[in-house]
């Protein structure tokens, strides 16, 4: 196992460290979204190439397939979620006009949510 | 090389746990679902800490099998949460 392998995996496992970490501290669901998104789709694509450029795994093939549908599919459903969530009326954080505002019907009241 | 995975692994372990603590409390439905979508990104890292550890490289089509699953279950649930909102 090569060095830098071993730099990618630990550099992987931070991202989605940090990611998780922003799961918990972040205060809107949206704001949870971001980071599980993009800290977790960097986290997990890396520790994927280092996993392909370690040497110790003979499905280089599989690893690449496996991240191009992983780079595909998280950010799409990302943003699935993040529409319905904002549809679904969740409270906004620390935003004061809302661009969306009429272009989306949001539900007013959360209720339950 | 074997102490550099098994610290990857106490790494993922904790980001694990705080994902799904928000996953327990998660205020709202959505947050729940979000947790979700961070456990099965840290669970195909899991997945590639396995394959370099063992060798094997069926555990990628393993980290293949749950990315597949998230995106399929991540996508029926944003419809879900749009017409339960909408129906109501």
């Amino acid at each position: 196992m090569t060095i830098f392998a071993m730099l990618l995996m630990a550099l992987g496992a931070a991202f989605l460290l940090v990611a998780a970490i922003g799961v918990i501290r972040l205060p809107d669901p949206l704001q949870r979204l971001h980071s599980a998104a993009k800290a977790g789709t960097m986290g997990t694509a890396l520790m994927l190439i280092g996993a392909i450029l370690s040497g110790t795994v003979d499905a280089s093939a599989k690893g690449l397939l496996t991240l191009v549908f992983l780079l595909l599919t998280l950010p799409l459903g990302a943003q699935l979620m993040g529409r319905a969530t904002y549809i679904s009326g969740t409270a906004l954080k620390g935003i004061k006009d809302d661009p969306l505002d009429q272009l989306l019907d949001r539900t007013q009241d959360p209720g339950t949510r | 090389m074997s102490l550099f995975l098994s610290i990857l692994s106490v790494v993922l372990a904790i980001a694990l746990c705080l994902a799904g603590w928000r996953m327990v409390r998660g205020p709202s439905v959505a947050d729940r679902f979000i947790a979700l979508d961070m456990l099965t990104a840290v669970a195909v890292g899991f997945a590639a800490i396995t394959a370099v550890a063992t060798g094997r490289g069926a555990f990628l089509d393993i980290g293949l099998g749950i990315a597949l699953i998230n995106f399929v279950a991540t996508a029926a649930f944003a419809v879900f949460l749009e017409r339960k909102r909408k129906s109501e």
